[in-house]
This record gives structure tokens, sequence and C-alpha cells, in this order.
């Protein structure tokens, strides 16, 4: 099997499995406690925050770990005082659903490549606004929105600025600092992490409300006895060297558009992250295309999953301005580290072939 | 169907009952590739007004998806839930929803068959490599070297005969179609699904109309033009006698079929019966019993199943309903291949127009068609 899906997860790292191991069965104290092993544990933590704090360009106690992505999200978009939310179309469910928690919310068009206008932005702002909160690269195209434009239109009005930074974070250079963030949001199974292990970046002197309630931990940010063995492993992730796969990608996307008739790469012109291409098949059911490439041995994805496991459109799609039809015929190719030129040609090569075969039947599914 | 050739992919389309999970175990136990699905057709959780509490077992919920993934996994065997959440709907809810409000009584498993099941289902299995599609139907298919064309026969155990749903196969669905149950009794089934070690073994069956899985099928309507924002006008009507004397008034025809006798509440000497309902005039015609018996009928829509369109009379027998013991008549052709002219050789009560007709020569389905 040739995974080309890292947008979803990704395989774990070697060494960082190794350490993931190794703590979970020498590390087992808790790290609120005054003994030895519990301070052995402390100094995991520790260690790690400033791992993470040093991807993000910040200090080590601006960074608190959660569960992962959603966590993150829910954290800041809910942990922000109540009131008027300021989104985007293209955002991750935890971010539209937890707006939606929120006393209310304006959800923000993008254009035709997935970009949002900062305009649109400073345009959606209300008195009575206590959080933006804009995705930094999107998970369906791999879009990098213009984040710090859209920073410094919020800190001009002094509300507060979350960005979810999943898909960015040790994919491409990610400082807060210049972002000009207040909130940003990271999970590690993102890259070559565990699952069940995330942070979010508070900046100093942000005060955030409390999600759930328990001991003092994460300086009474997030209770709970912390998850000691993937905090490590987070911070063995955010050590490692950036997957280098822009080349491949590119090998990828221009095989592909030489190879197959009326190919097309959604949001082309946007800048968009070294790893993902979303590629529209115009007239092909995305869905039997998923599934053919699978019988044959590449993992590849198409829209959102519901609770069933089917496939429904990709609501990052439609927002772009796709229709629903355009949507379904769009897959998302997402590389990482242990991707070859070889996979990449034998990709091609597999896509050609499904789709040729799909292509037969089109008419049937228009 | 011809048997497939060795190491053809069959997609089984898998619902989580035990049916389809029989069929799964056994293709795999003859040694066929295989790779299961599910198909999405309805979200469950759309109408909020229909949300029943702790229904299970209905089409396409979770617990059935559940259930068909974990059939899959025991067997080992790729397995996808595939969305034809859209095409369900342009071809068998909206249908089902017009052909109710016009008082006639839709059979949307006939246009799921029709529309989605052996169409978009069978072009999902070409867009994935596989050759043939397996379900858990109860009916026979066969190649008839002499006619050249594949034959549909009753399901071995007439109790669970799904053929008057399946009258709408083409001849090149059925050449790519496998009913491995056909041939089985429903208890002979759920002996081979507990030897084969099939978690669903036990598992009761479906009965309902999947979309709606409590049965009210006016409560559905209402909750899903409420989901679409169409007002519908309130529709009333009167009750006729077959003189056109009014005895009553009502609230829409779709709240009466032919045959009924309940719910009219008209005081008459003679027990009182739908005989027509008129969705234009919204009248609901009522008569005594005898009133329901019909000596023919036609049949427009026709799909000649496993012979040719017939150019002479034939002697057949027909089936008026699902659960309608087959009556002997006489086909007539009318100039039309897709029309056919049925005259019985009794008069048949409740000859319902948008009903099925189906027509058979003893275990063979000949024909099928819709009622004028």
């Amino acid at each position: 099997m040739y995974y080309f899906d890292h947008n979803a997860t990704t395989p774990i790292a070697p060494a960082v499995l190794e350490l993931l191991q190794k703590v979970q069965a020498e590390v087992w104290g808790n790290p609120s406690s005054i003994h030895t092993p519990g301070q052995r544990a402390r100094q995991c933590v520790e260690t790690a925050r400033s791992q993470v704090a040093q991807l993000l360009n910040c200090d080590p106690k601006e960074i608190v770990f959660t569960s992962g992505g959603t966590e993150s999200d829910n954290l800041a978009v809910l942990g922000a005082p109540q009131g008027h939310v300021v989104t985007t179309a293209i955002e991750h469910p935890a971010i539209l659903g937890a707006a939606k928690h929120q006393a209310d919310c304006t959800i923000v068009p993008v254009d035709a490549n997935g970009l949002v206008d900062p305009e649109d932005i400073r345009k959606a702002l209300r008195p009575d606004t206590t959080i933006v909160s804009v995705m930094h690269a999107n998970n369906e195209t791999g879009v990098i929105q213009p984040i710090e434009a859209i920073s410094a239109i919020a800190r001009e009005a002094g509300i507060l600025f979350h960005s979810d930074g999943v898909q960015a974070a040790a994919k491409i250079p990610v400082d807060v600092r210049a972002l000009g963030v207040d909130l940003y949001s990271l999970t590690a199974h993102k890259f070559s992490g565990p699952k069940g292990i995330g942070a979010l970046y508070v900046r100093d002197g942000v005060k955030l409300n409390q999600r759930q309630f328990g001991g003092r931990h994460e300086r009474e940010r997030r209770a709970g006895t912390e998850n000691v063995a993937g905090i490590a492993a987070l911070g063995a992730a955010c050590a490692l060297p950036k997957p280098e796969v822009g080349a491949l990608r590119d090998r990828l996307e221009q095989g592909l558009l030489a190879r197959i008739p009326d190919a097309h790469v959604n949001s082309a012109g946007a800048p968009r992250t070294p790893n993902t291409t979303n590629i529209r098949f115009p007239g092909l059911e995305g869905e039997a295309l998923v599934i053919a490439l699978d019988l044959a041995g590449f993992a590849v994805s198409s829209g959102a999953a519901c609770s069933s496991g089917a496939v429904t459109p990709s609501h990052v799609l439609t927002a772009m301005g796709l229709s629903t039809a355009e949507a379904r015929a769009s897959i998302r190719f997402s590389l990482g580290r242990t991707n070859t030129e070889e996979q990449v040609d034998a990709l091609i090569a597999a896509v050609e072939k499904a789709t040729a075969r799909l292509r037969k039947l089109a008419p049937a599914h228009v | 169907m011809s048997e497939p050739p060795p190491n053809s992919l069959i997609a089984v389309a898998m619902s989580g009952g035990v049916d389809s999970s029989t069929v799964a175990a056994l293709l795999q136990r003859e040694g066929h590739r295989l790779v299961g699905m599910t198909m999405q057709l309805w979200n469950q959780r759309r109408l909020p007004e229909m949300q029943v509490e702790g229904a299970t077992g209905r089409c396409c919920s979770l617990d059935d998806v559940y259930d068909a993934r974990a059939v899959a996994n025991v067997l080992g065997i790729p397995y996808y839930v595939v969305n034809f959440e859209d095409r369900f709907e342009e071809t068998v809810v909206k249908p089902f929803v017009d052909e109710y409000l016009a008082g006639r009584t839709p059979i949307p498993c006939t246009l799921c068959n029709n529309h989605v099941k052996f169409d978009q289902f069978l072009d999902m299995a070409d867009g994935v490599g596989a050759g043939y599609i397996a379900t858990g139907h109860y009916a026979r298919v066969s190649f008839n070297s002499e006619s050249g064309r594949y034959e549909m026969r009753t399901g071995m155990d007439l109790g669970k005969d799904q053929t008057y749903f399946l009258f709408g196969l083409k001849q090149h669905q059925l050449a790519r179609t496998l009913f491995p149950l056909g041939g089985m009794t429903k208890p002979q089934v759920r002996a081979l699904a507990a030897e084969l070690g099939i978690p669903t073994a036990a598992k009761h069956d479906s009965q309902e109309i999947c979309f709606v899985p409590n049965g009210d099928y006016a409560g559905f309507i209402d909750a899903y033009f409420k989901e679409r924002g169409i007002a519908r006008e309130a529709t009333h009507g009167e009750i006729v006698d077959k003189e056109g004397k009014v005895l009553a008034e009502h609230e829409g025809v779709h709240h009466y079929t032919v045959g009924q006798r309940k719910g009219l509440r008209i005081a008459a000497p003679e027990p009182l019966y739908v005989i027509a309902t008129n969705p234009q005039t919204q009248q609901v015609i009522v008569g005594q019993g005898t009133d329901l018996y019909r000596e023919s009928l036609v049949a427009k829509d026709v799909n000649w199943v496993s012979i040719a369109p017939i150019t002479e009379p034939r002697a057949a027998q027909v089936k008026i309903r699902n659960r309608h013991e087959p009556a002997e008549a006489v086909l007539y052709p009318t100039g039309a291949q897709d029309r056919v002219e049925v005259r019985f050789l009794s008069p048949q009560r409740a000859v319902t127009p948008g009903q099925a007709a189906v027509i058979y020569d003893r275990d063979l389905v000949l024909a099928g068609g819709w009622i004028e």
C-alpha cells in the first residue's frame, strides 16, 4: 500500500515511536507529584514544551497541551469571551461546530482559489466580536491564508485572533510572533507523531475561559493529568526535519495533468503547502476513484467522511464555488516523508488507468 | 447469471442484515474475490420529526453499517460505504412523495432496484473493476441458451420471494448479477449464517420502507416538505358514491387507498370501500365490496424479463400486489411493446393504479409493468 493521504494522518516516525514506547514504559510518574518519579515525568513534559515552543518561535509557557486539534480549536473558540465569532467557510468542523456554540457567528466566504480576503474579515467585525479564527493552511487544498494581514486587522480592533495550524505546523515555517496570532492549534499526528496529543499556543497575557474542570494543570488552562508519553512524542515530532516533498508533489501534479485529459488543479492560483494537491477529474465520481485506487494499493481521499464512513462532497470545495458534482469529482493527494519518486510514478499510472475505466461510465453518473 | 470467471472481482451489496452477510460469506467460501459495499441511501437523522427512539435495524442506520463492516472484517474482505443519497432522493424519495400525494400507493423498493441498486451500484462496481454484483435477494437467474436470454425465477422460498420488486431488471443487468440465496429458504440461510460464523445470524428482518422506519408516510412527507421549505396546500375533498352523491368530506386523497375500508367514518347499511380516488378533483369514490373487482387491467412501462415481447395472446399468472396470490390470466398485446393488457379468468379485487403487475409462468418471471 502506497500512502498519499498524509493530511488525514501520518505514520508515526520510528524515532518518535521509540521515544513514545520508552516514556510510556519507564516514565510513569505523575508530573504533578513532588517526588522523584513525578519530577522525572515533569521533566519530560517540559522538554517537550520547549520543543513545541521552538517549532512555533514562542515561549514554552505559552504552550498548552491538549488531546489534539479538535480540543485546541474548541478551547480557543469557546475559551474566548462569550460573543460574536468571525470565521470562514473553509474551516475544519472543530472550528465551525464550536463557533455555532458561541453567542453568534459570521462565516466569511472565500474566493475561487479558496483564499480569504482580509477586508471581508474586517467588514464582518462587530462591536461584540470576541474572536476571529482563520485557518493557516487548508486540509483539502493546502491553501495558505494571509494570516499576517488578517491578524493585523484583529489586533487593530482589539479582538483575539486564532489560527488553526493543524495542516501547517511542521510543514511550512510557523512563527507565531511574525504571524501575529494570539492562539494557534496543532496536533502531533499530522506530522509523524501519535494521535491523541496536540497543543494550543496561547500568547502570554491572553486569558481563556476554562473548558474543562479539575486540577490546576497547564497553568489552569487545561485540567487533567498530562499524557506524558504523548507529550514527549509530540515534542520529538516537532524536532524532526520537515519533510521535503514539494518536488514530489509537483511531479505528481504535472504527471497527472499531462496524462489525464481535463484534469484540473483546484486552488492552483493560491499559495499552497508543499505536500498537498487537490485535483478535479471532470465528470468522474471521486468516491469510485478512491475505492478503485485503494483496491489497487494506493490510499488517497475525496471529500469528507460522514458518520457512516460514506463520502460527502467537501464543504471547502463547494465554498470555493465548485458545484456538488465538481466537488465529488475532486481527489486530494497529500504527501509525506515516506513517499518516493517510484511511488509517485506508480500512482500516476494507477490514476490514469482508473480514470480511463471510470470515464467509460461517466455519462451514467451525470 | 453466468458463472463468474475464476478470479473475477464481485461487489457484494452488504446491508448489514443476515441475507447479504451470508451472500458474502458464501461467495468467499467458493473462492471468489470480493469487495463489500454498503449503499448509504438516506440519512436517518436528516428529518428531526422522523426520529424514532430506539428504532433499530432500519436501512442505512449507523448500526447497520457497523454490522456490515464487522462482517467484512470477519471475512477479511475490503469494505466501503458508498454515498448514493443524491440518486436515491431523486429517483426514489421524490417519486414516492409525488405518487403518494397523487393518491397512488408507491413501491419505492422497485424504484430503488431499478435506479439505484441495479444501476448506480452496478456502475460503481464497474468503476472499481468488479465485473459482477451480488445481492441477498430471493430470486434466481439463469441463462437460456435457446432463447439467448437471461431468465429470472422466483426464489425457492416463496414466502421470501422478491421477484415482485425485481421485474425492472434488464438483460445487461441480469447478466452481471448474482443472487446466491435464490435457491435457499430463509431457515437454510439462517442455519448457513450460523455455520459460517456470521455475527448478524440472528438479526431480525427489516420490514418497513427503509426511509420511513415507523411507517408514517404522511408524517414523512410533512417533515420532508418542511425541510425543503415547500408549503403544502391544504388538501380536502369529498367522499362520493358511484352516482356522485356526496357522503362526507376528507383531508386529502393521499389518506386513502383502493380497497380501504377503515377510517371512512360513514354510516351505511353495507360496509363501504374505497373503489377509486381522483387526485385532480380530490374525490374519493366509495362503493360496495363487489365494486372493487376488475376483470382486466393494462400495464404500462412493461419490462420483458425472461421472454421477448409477446405478439399474440399468452396464458400467464399475474400478481398485482406483493402479497397477492398470482391470478390466472391471459395476456394480450396492445400494439406497443411496453404496454400489455391482462384479462383475468376471474375478477380480481382492488386492482390499484400505480401498483406493479408482475407476470409469471409458474416460477418464471415473464414481465412486469405499472398498472394504469
